[in-house]
């Protein structure tokens, strides 16, 4: 009889533990190119109590603990590399507070993006997230973990969206985060210290986050896109530059695709924008459209797209999907690499993106968010493979391999980055930060339990 | 190569020069009108070239057939005036592109629809209208192999539409019909009146869906009821291309009982959706676009239509908002034809 | 379609999870299985990686598998809601599965009996033949003799103890109407729906077309289920056996009669009321209005919905054979208990339903949930009935 299966069993009941093969099959992958690493237990806790014995019972045995929310991030960075224990932390779902005048939402970690969008929307109608690119089973909690980007990104990261949070550390200790840690209110981690940098981009290797404040933003009544079509790469960046000095727009994203031919060479900006009125809107849409992007017409260099209720429903829709491109190879696959970069280096992404496309047989897929007021850009290289053809999915393993090395070499860095990317990361990093990492990581998770393998210098 | 045939003397001895005078869009008067088309003619650059919105409708205007707007691409493209911004227009070509697998040619029994690329909208075809029907081009994966092409009017692009049309004829030809009917306008115009003009060969004969409505009402005349109801029509810019069929439209009006309203925009004076002129390079061309739809609604709005009947479903795609937004339905012509006989139009699967 | 006809199609589910979602992603179980057991294994999603990887021999058939494969209750929450193109096959693929089970003999002895029960004695308890139509005895239900309709009862309906009211209640309400019906009674045979999701493809076809010959021999051309699950065996399945029948769900008949005054509600039933949509009327096929218009056609109804209505509702997890075998009980996120709770806080009177594994699954979770005096479970006849002032009656007078 495991001991260790029967004490999980025993901290969070017999029917949200396993160890069959059947459970420990699924955890051991993600949805990636990443190859499979077998876990050993599965447990799926319903409180932050139950996951500070999960992880204390860890420590004291020296097993692994790999935490995991929707599991839709596709790099890998979920899939257990040294074993252990797989911490499901989606039945921890439930949206504890709203404020409404402070404009935060208080959840477990384990809500899920469709979930809290679909509550703000029933029930308090003029707030909204933001909303990333993702199905809607990404959670809230590992999406800011991430730093992830949603589609109010001229706001920032997600991950500049958390106000106070709660967090199981390594040692099991349950400590809280910033405001809340001396206030009944979650909003806000300034003006103390900031400790939120020890946990946000750690992908779990600090600790477990069971609890936060999201920040939410104004929801008008109605939203719009345009889409402004380039043949040019290098008017890309000109053009983000130019729209996010208007501060209208609330989601810029260029992407350019292969297929269906009819985007092919070209590059689509998607503005996105809000208002309460027609008025509104159509003052922001001539501002937009005429006076500031009307040269780039008028030179024929640049056009607007004719779009129909239906397609504009596709991109305004929530929560979004693309329903093409994990199907494209009829194979079920997609994983893409992600550079948080300039924005000026639109062009080089997206030449080499082409390239890179081209050796491995994939039609190219590429995309660049705005972050910010061009602060930075989210530039993504997405490569489909047919899950069923074992070439299919080395080759876009490798296409994903390249790409990672192509962000270090135009000076960018990789988002959410699997155990590859890290690795040029680290190795690339200047000694001193690498050697503040590790000072932190070894100060908080002594024993190395959480999510090892990742952020790890050899 | 496909020429344009386009005889010189007709425009030399054309009295009124209807084509430019009449033209919706530009103010010119017999003179000037007279002096640009020789320009065109003599294939010099002209302002009419720049300032041509590409509404098709001077094809119309032309007393003795002579194409004029086709002359107008023709030139447009030889002197690379692109009304279209270079990115839209090299969109719209690749969009024409098929790739989604071969087209399978199945065997239909007439009568047959073509869909061309509107295949998604095949859902219309069904009722009492349509019992007997085939369908070609109903499958949105392979209708780029039956498209017509002629959008490209609007992107100066005669050589692309010369250079597919001939496959597009093979492929509709290879299903053994005698007869084809076009479910969009702009289809039938391509078969009736472009390929001709280019002496492009149709060994088919196209019939206008409201000439098929038309006959097919006319024998359930006993099962129509009349409406009873008062509506605009939304004539779109490849009407032109055919305005033998456009009694069509009031000759269905007639059997359906329903009344079309007295506006000024109506027949050659029709004002057309503006969606090709809101993305024209030139400039206030947005704006332009606008005020014409707005115009457009106003006036159907002003005559106390109920509803605005639509030919064609970019048209429709346009102006269905900004219709309904002004009190009026939108509706495509076969749905109220359906309504008439008493059947609930067919809704769109999501 | 046998499981290795899916090979080429199984591969693209990617497991994006939106089959765990309702169409208005209000929460993230409404796949049944998935709401009880929270483990990924347990969604669609999890359910055909799964099944691939035991086609590639990566994984053996364990019991658990199967237990996991059988726990889909076929409720088509995941067709509705996955966004690719082959969403269609996901409920057939798993079915497929469950038959390459039961055909290796891989399956629990609940699965097992349930299916020889149907075999043997043409119902899953294992009640006697003989018994099925006793729900009938002393209220003048008449045998099928021609009449216009049949009236099919189903299993449920005739041996479950809360399911007979509504099969009593519905009779009633037909013979108050008048209409022109009978019931087979002893010799009626299970109509097949849940043995044909279960995967048992050749005993589906052998009831069916013992169903069919009957029914031709008996001249039957119309039938009134009582049953979602008979209703879509009898309209969906049973035409491709070449048993054509016209077929109409209660609701839809009720809503015929009450419009057109053969039934007289005007008594009335004071209460609020919700609706589950049951996964056979609903999702399957397509049929969300009906019983929603009897109940507003009642006065003194007042109809409320929960947040997960029509095609975003909440299976309540008794298809897919569970209402007996029951996979999905034993907790307290059992979909039948979770759908309880959601009706509650609707603060609705009564809970109705239309379909009568719905009902005796709610009826026993309200039990569990100790929430029997704050809700109560009907079925819509029951409600109706409640509502009908007897002509017959004033003619006694």
């Amino acid at each position: 009889m495991d001991s260790v299966r029967e004490s999980l069993a025993e901290i969070v009941g017999q029917d949200y533990v396993s160890t069959e093969p059947e459970e420990l099959y699924i955890y051991s992958r993600d949805l990636g190119t990443t190859e499979p690493h077998q876990a050993d237990y599965v447990v799926a806790p319903k409180t932050a109590q139950e996951v500070q014995a999960i992880v204390k019972l860890a420590n004291e045995k020296k097993i692994p603990v790999v935490p995991l929310g929707g599991g839709v991030s596709l790099t890998g960075i979920v899939v257990p590399l040294r074993g252990g224990i797989v911490l499901d932390l989606k039945r921890m779902d439930r949206i504890l507070e709203v404020n409404e005048r402070a404009r935060y939402v208080v959840v477990e970690a384990g809500v899920s993006q469709g979930k809290l969008a679909g509550y703000l929307e029933k029930h308090h109608r003029n707030l909204i997230h933001s909303e990333p690119g993702a199905p809607p089973q990404a959670t809230i909690g590992g999406n800011v973990v991430i730093h992830g980007q949603g589609d109010l990104a001229l706001y920032g990261f997600n991950s500049d969206m958390v106000g106070a949070f709660e967090v199981v550390l390594p040692t099991g200790e349950l400590c809280k985060i910033g405001s809340c840690s001396l206030s009944p209110y979650w909003f806000s981690r300034p003006p103390l210290p900031e400790l939120g940098g020890l946990f946000l981009g750690w992908l779990g290797a600090t600790g477990i986050i069971t609890k936060l404040a999201l920040k939410l933003y104004p929801r008008k009544r109605k939203r719009d896109v345009e889409i402004f079509v380039v043949e040019d790469a290098a008017l890309v960046p000109d053009v983000a530059y130019k729209i996010t000095h208007l501060e209208m727009a609330e989601d810029i994203v260029a992407w350019s695709q292969e297929l269906p031919p009819l985007y092919r060479g070209l590059h689509n900006i998607n503005i996105v924008f809000s208002g309460d009125s027609e008025k509104e809107l159509d003052f922001k849409r001539e501002v937009i459209c005429e006076d500031t992007l009307g040269a780039y017409v008028r030179g024929g260099d640049g056009g607007f797209l004719d779009l129909q209720p239906e397609m504009k429903g596709r991109i305004l829709g929530r929560p979004q999907i693309d329903r093409s491109t994990a199907d494209i190879k009829k194979g079920g696959g997609f994983e893409y690499v992600g550079a948080i970069i300039p924005v000026d280096c639109y062009p080089e992404c997206w030449r080499e993106g082409v390239e890179i496309a081209g050796r491995y047989d994939i039609a190219y897929t590429l995309l660049g968010r705005i972050i910010g007021k061009c602060h930075a850009m989210m530039f993504s290289w997405t490569y489909a493979f047919n899950r069923a053809d074992p070439e299919s999915v080395g080759q876009a393993r490798q296409a994903l391999h390249e790409s990672d090395e192509l962000i270090l070499k135009l000076g960018g860095v990789p988002w959410k980055p699997g155990v590859h990317a890290q690795k040029l990361i680290l190795d690339t990093m200047e000694p001193n930060t690498l050697r503040l990492m590790m000072k932190i990581k070894e100060a908080l998770d002594p024993n190395g339990i959480m999510n090892p393998g990742n952020w790890e210098v050899q | 190569m496909f020429e344009l045939a386009f005889d010189e003397r007709k425009c030399s001895q054309c009295k009124t020069v209807d084509c430019l005078t009449k033209c919706q869009y530009m103010d010119i008067d017999k003179g000037a009108a007279k002096s640009e088309m020789m320009k065109l003619i003599r294939g010099e650059d002209s302002f009419v070239l720049h300032e041509c919105v590409t509404c098709y409708a001077c094809e119309e205007y032309c007393p003795t057939g002579n194409h004029p707007f086709y002359l107008i691409v023709v030139r447009q493209e030889e002197k690379n005036i692109l009304p279209l911004p270079r990115p839209i227009t090299r969109q719209a070509l690749q969009m024409g592109e098929p790739w989604r697998g071969d087209l399978e040619i199945k065997e239909v029994k007439e009568p047959v629809i073509s869909m061309g690329v509107f295949a998604s909208l095949k859902y219309l075809i069904k009722g009492k209208l349509f019992e007997d029907v085939s369908l070609l081009s109903a499958n949105t994966r392979t209708m780029f192999h039956l498209f017509c092409q002629l959008m490209y009017l609007h992107c100066a692009r005669i050589s692309v539409i010369n250079e597919r049309l001939p496959r597009i004829i093979e492929n509709i030809a290879k299903h053994n019909v005698e007869e084809v009917i076009f479910f969009h306008d702009e289809c039938y115009g391509t078969f009736a009146s472009y390929a001709p003009a280019f002496g492009i060969d149709v060994p088919f004969k196209p019939v206008h869906f409201f000439e098929f409505l038309y006959n097919r009402l006319s024998d359930l005349k006993s099962e129509i009821r009349p409406l009873g109801l008062k509506v605009a029509y939304q004539r779109p810019c490849s009407s032109r291309l055919s305005p033998d069929k456009l009694h069509f439209v009031d000759d269905i009006f007639n059997l359906i009982g329903v009344e079309s309203v007295e506006r000024e925009y109506v027949g050659e004076k029709a004002l057309c959706c503006a969606t090709t002129i809101k993305g024209q390079v030139k400039e206030g061309s947005r704006r332009r676009a606008k005020e014409i739809q707005q115009r457009n609604i106003q006036d159907m709005v002003d005559a106390g239509a109920q509803l605005c009947v639509f030919n064609c479903p970019a048209c429709m795609g346009t102006l269905a908002e900004l219709v309904a937004k002004n009190g009026m339905m939108p509706i495509f012509m076969s749905d109220l034809c359906r309504i008439a006989l008493g059947e609930e139009p067919a809704t769109r699967r999501s | 379609m046998a499981l290795q006809d899916y090979r080429d199609i199984i591969h693209r589910c990617f497991r994006c999870g939106y089959c765990k979602f309702p169409t208005n992603h209000i929460e993230a179980n409404n796949c049944p299985a998935y709401a009880r057991f929270r483990l990924e294994s347990y969604s669609a999603g999890g359910r055909l990686w799964l099944i691939r990887a035991w086609m590639n021999n990566e994984i053996e058939c364990s019991e658990r598998l199967a237990r996991i494969v059988f726990a889909c209750t076929a409720c088509r929450n995941c067709v509705e809601r996955c966004p690719y193109r082959f969403s269609d096959e996901i409920v057939n693929m798993i079915v497929a599965a469950k038959n390459e089970m039961v055909d290796r003999g891989l399956v629990r002895s609940t699965i097992r009996n349930f299916l020889e029960n149907v075999k043997k004695y043409g119902n899953p308890y294992g009640e006697p033949r003989e018994t099925r139509g006793k729900w009938a005895d002393g209220i003048g239900i008449p045998r099928y003799n021609g009449q216009e309709f049949l009236y099919y009862v189903g299993c449920v309906g005739s041996y479950d103890t809360r399911a007979v009211k509504a099969a009593k209640a519905l009779g009633q309400l037909l013979l108050e109407a008048g209409v022109s019906f009978g019931v087979l009674g002893a010799d009626e045979d299970c109509d097949g729906n849940e043995v044909n999701k279960l995967g048992e493809e050749a005993l589906f076809e052998m009831l069916a077309q013992r169903n069919i010959e009957q029914f031709k021999r008996l001249g039957v051309t119309k039938v009134i289920t009582l049953s979602p699950h008979s209703y879509n065996a009898i309209k969906n399945d049973y035409p491709k056996l070449d048993g054509q029948f016209e077929v109409v769900h209660a609701t839809d008949l009720l809503r015929d009669l009450i419009k057109s005054g053969k039934l007289d509600v005007s008594g009335g039933v004071d209460a609020t009321v919700t609706y589950q949509d049951p996964c056979f009327l609903g999702r399957w096929n397509k049929e969300y209005d009906a019983p929603r218009d009897v109940l507003r056609a009642i006065p003194g109804v007042k109809l409320v919905e929960m947040e997960r209505n029509k095609s975003a509702a909440l299976c309540c997890g008794g298809g897919g054979g569970n209402f007996g075998t029951d996979f999905l009980g034993g907790g307290e996120e059992s979909p039948a208990r979770i759908r309880i709770r959601e009706a509650c806080a609707t603060g609705a009177d009564i809970l109705a339903t239309a379909c009568p594994i719905c009902l005796t699954m709610f009826q026993d979770a309200l039990k569990t949930e100790g929430l029997e005096a704050k809700l109560a479970v009907k079925d819509v006849s029951e409600i109706v009935a409640e509502a009908c002032v007897s002509k017959k009656a004033s003619t006694t007078d």
